[in-house]
């Protein structure tokens, strides 16, 4: 199976990317649309100001004795002192004769405001004019009144300075927040790869955690998956142990048939066929027998109870309750090491774990040879199960523990090692190792080790 | 300093001969391509100490010092602003619109209060009150007016004593004259009724401070209306007949201002004038100096007038016309 997945683009840039652009494209339109109404607003009161001015100067006007006279108000030129000292220019007509102020300025029909150059500085002007209506007079007074905008302008630069600095803050605070919310949403992604890679191997139970809405559907999914593929494991496991059984009592009535058939046989190569017979069917409810203690083992392992045993006393145990088997191979199975090795686990399985390696050394061992199990309490808690057969072949010994894994590999391992696959279960649900090494004097040995 | 000061009587046979000049200076002849132009109202005697200072500062740079009056100063800097380099007057106002119409030329390196500029093209650098003058002998048994609503009453009081002895400025004539004019008659009708008074007392009219300074001194009259305190001081501090009352109900103080011509081929040695004119006139360094400082509490306390757009008001010809129609009814009444 190939660990490699084919990726596509990324969540995070993609989020990321939206939300600072988005923050971008925000914060210029921010700074384009208050800097256009403060232009407007500016605009406005600097008219409004000059509007007043005229108004004022137009009141001025008066008739006497047949002629306009315009005393020009003090205040209209005083309301328009500026910060920055901004030049002011006008022009006095009547019926479009220039009376006074600057000639070059002329009077607009049209529109009331205009922006234009004069003398090399861009001036706003406003024109007005009034009727007079004297004894036997009709006149009408215009005045246009120009002002610069160097206070205008530094208002202006001065507000856009400081909505630049708004919107750049604006900017900063959305890319931290769209750096912040992208994490936090892509953490939740995480977090659930994390718990799903954490997982033992045996570890199919649903994910009981709460997540968030968005991937609730992705998490049922895959708790469906994994309660489908837990079905149909425990499944064919159920069906293998059932098979087994079923195999293994047929078997043995098999067998003690063959037994008695070989007592009456006399002829030598019917009693030769007779024991082959025997033979075979051992080795068929040996491998039955194995079937169902991987079951077993399987079983147990997904819900270890701990007790505390002693593991020299537990191997005694066993040690005395196959020697009479040892016996009939011309075998001998010696146990050493501590004198006590306190350990909290599942004896059954243990026993078992070791039961199968004193099988499979069996298997292994010439006639006439010996099994040696020892139990040390130093570095971790251990058994180490050692015969004088031909050892492992060396250059399998790297991959073999690596090979016993549940499911995939346990039909194709049933004759040579299903032994030591259910010893790698046992020592892994009890978090320690399996370990194989060949002596240097002959034979093979297989360590059970188990952290505290 | 007397190596300094060349005494530059005007030469018949010079280029500029053709135009006439109350005064002409050429401060460090020699020092410089062409000596610094300056277009002026203020007395030589009362500029030259703070030339004389500033040459032997900057001995690379001459200086020719031109004195007119105000209204002069007005009309030949608008005919011909290449012609000089610096203007210095004392009508506020005709300064004001030379900078408005553009004649100035923008400092920006010289840092100055922003009440004592205008558009970084005009600089004050004196404060001065305009006074009332009086000859104490005059007033010998009879307490010396010190407002103009007590100068009316002295005059009224005893109309055959100050009868053709009494002097203002002729506003038509003097820029000063018209600025302080309009200033008082915008403070307070009692500008009108003096006038009045002083037209029925045939008042003699002047263009300069000095001439109105000058005629007390010899006694041909006896008190003087909005004179330049400043011109009055020295001659009141040899002549202790003369007494100076700054008028208490509204005192019109004035600021001398400068400006550089947008026509000046010496903007350097220009810029470098008004920055030592404005420096050496602030107040708050101790020197001694012959023109009163720039003082910002006289800018505060005193009604001093503003460098404001304000002041074009009274320079519209219509707006002129009508107020010096009015001043001549009440002043020339024939």
């Amino acid at each position: 199976m190939s660990n490699s997945v084919e990726v596509s683009g990324s969540l995070r840039n993609r989020l990321v990317l939206t939300l600072i652009g988005g923050a971008a494209v925000l914060a210029m339109l921010l700074f384009f649309a208050v800097r256009s109404y403060a232009v407007q607003v500016a605009q406005q009161g600097q008219d409004s100001i000059l509007e007043a001015s005229v108004a004022s100067m137009l009141d001025a006007a008066t008739i006497r004795d047949g002629a306009v006279e315009l005393d020009l108000p003090y205040s209209a030129f005083s309301m328009l002192s500026t910060s920055a000292d901004d030049r002011v220019f006008y022009a006095i007509y009547q019926d479009g004769t220039f009376l006074s102020g600057y000639e070059d300025l002329a009077y607009s029909e049209g529109q009331p405001f205009e922006t234009q150059l004069m003398r090399g500085s861009d001036v706003r002007t406003v024109s007005a004019s009034r009727t007079m209506i004297g004894a036997d007079l009709r006149t009408d007074i215009q005045i246009v009144l120009a002002q610069t905008q160097d206070a205008l302008s530094e208002t202006l630069d001065q507000i856009s300075r400081n909505v630049a600095l708004f919107g750049i803050g604006f900017f900063a605070l959305a890319a931290a927040l769209s750096f912040w919310a992208t994490s936090a949403t892509i953490g939740q992604l995480d977090k659930l790869t994390i718990s799903v890679t954490r997982r033992g191997p045996q570890d199919l139970s649903p994910f009981a955690k709460p997540v968030p809405q968005e991937m609730a559907p992705l998490v049922k999914s895959l708790n469906s998956l994994m309660g489908r593929l837990d079905q149909s494991l425990s499944q064919s496991e159920d069906f293998i142990a059932e098979a087994a059984h079923r195999v293994r009592t047929p078997l043995a009535t098999v067998r003690s048939y063959a037994e008695a058939t070989l007592q009456r046989v006399d002829k030598e190569e019917n009693r030769e066929a007779m024991r082959s017979m025997v033979k075979a069917i051992d080795e068929s409810s040996r491998a039955a027998g194995q079937l169902l203690d991987h079951a077993m083992t399987t079983f147990r392992a997904d819900h270890l109870e701990r007790d505390d045993i002693d593991l020299v006393e537990l191997v005694a145990e066993l040690v005395q309750r196959l020697t009479p088997i040892v016996d009939m191979k011309d075998l001998t199975l010696t146990q050493n090491g501590d004198g006590q090795v306190p350990y909290a686990g599942d004896p059954i399985l243990i026993q078992s774990a070791v039961r199968n390696l004193i099988d499979n050394s069996m298997k292994y061992s010439p006639v006439e040879s010996a099994i040696t199990i020892t139990v040390a309490a130093d570095p971790a808690p251990r058994i180490t199960v050692c015969d004088q057969g031909p050892g492992f072949p060396s250059n399998e010994i790297e991959t073999l523990t690596a090979r016993f894994q549940r499911g995939a590999n346990a039909a194709t391992t049933i004759g040579s090692g299903l032994g030591l696959t259910i010893a790698q279960d046992v020592a892994l649900a009890h978090g320690g190792a399996l370990h194989l090494t060949n002596q240097p004097e002959g034979g093979a040995c297989v360590t059970l080790s188990f952290s505290h | 300093m007397r190596y300094t000061l060349v005494l530059a009587l005007i030469s018949l046979s010079a280029a500029a001969g053709a135009q006439e000049w109350e005064d002409r200076q050429l401060f460090n002849e020699g020092g410089g391509d062409s000596a610094l132009r300056i277009i002026s109202s203020t007395d030589t005697n009362l500029f030259a100490p703070l030339i004389e200072t500033f040459v032997t500062r900057n001995p690379d740079v001459a200086v020719e010092y031109l004195v007119t009056g105000t209204a002069d100063i007005d009309r030949r800097f608008r005919a011909s602003p290449g012609d000089f380099d610096i203007a210095i007057s004392s009508a506020m106002d005709l300064q004001l619109k030379l900078a408005n119409d553009g004649f100035a030329l923008p400092l920006e390196d010289i840092e100055h209060p922003a009440w004592a500029e205008w558009r970084k093209s005009l600089f004050a650098f004196t404060s001065e009150p305009a006074a009332i003058v009086v000859n104490r002998e005059a007033f010998d048994g009879h307490p010396i007016p010190q407002s103009r609503q007590e100068l009316i009453e002295a005059l009224r009081a005893r109309p055959e004593i100050f009868h053709d002895r009494i002097g203002t400025y002729d506003v038509r004539r003097s820029g000063l004259g018209y600025l302080f004019a309009t200033q008082d008659a915008r403070a307070s009708e009692t500008f009108w009724r003096l006038m009045e008074v002083m037209g029925a007392l045939d008042a003699r009219l002047y263009s300069s401070s000095s001439q109105m300074i000058e005629d007390l001194s010899n006694g041909t009259i006896i008190v003087a209306y909005n004179v330049l305190g400043s011109y009055a001081e020295p001659r009141a501090a040899r002549d202790d007949v003369l007494e100076i009352v700054l008028p208490s109900d509204f005192p019109t103080t004035m600021m001398r201002t400068a400006l550089v011509s947008q026509e000046t081929t010496q903007a350097g040695a220009a810029e470098a004038f008004i920055q030592f004119l404005v420096s050496y006139q602030w107040e708050d360094d101790g020197e001694a100096r012959t023109l009163p400082p720039l003082s910002e509490e006289d800018a505060i306390e005193r009604a001093t007038i503003g460098l404001e757009p304000a002041l074009l008001a009274f320079l519209d010809t219509l707006k002129r016309d009508k107020f010096l129609t009015e001043w001549e009814n009440a002043l020339i009444q024939d």
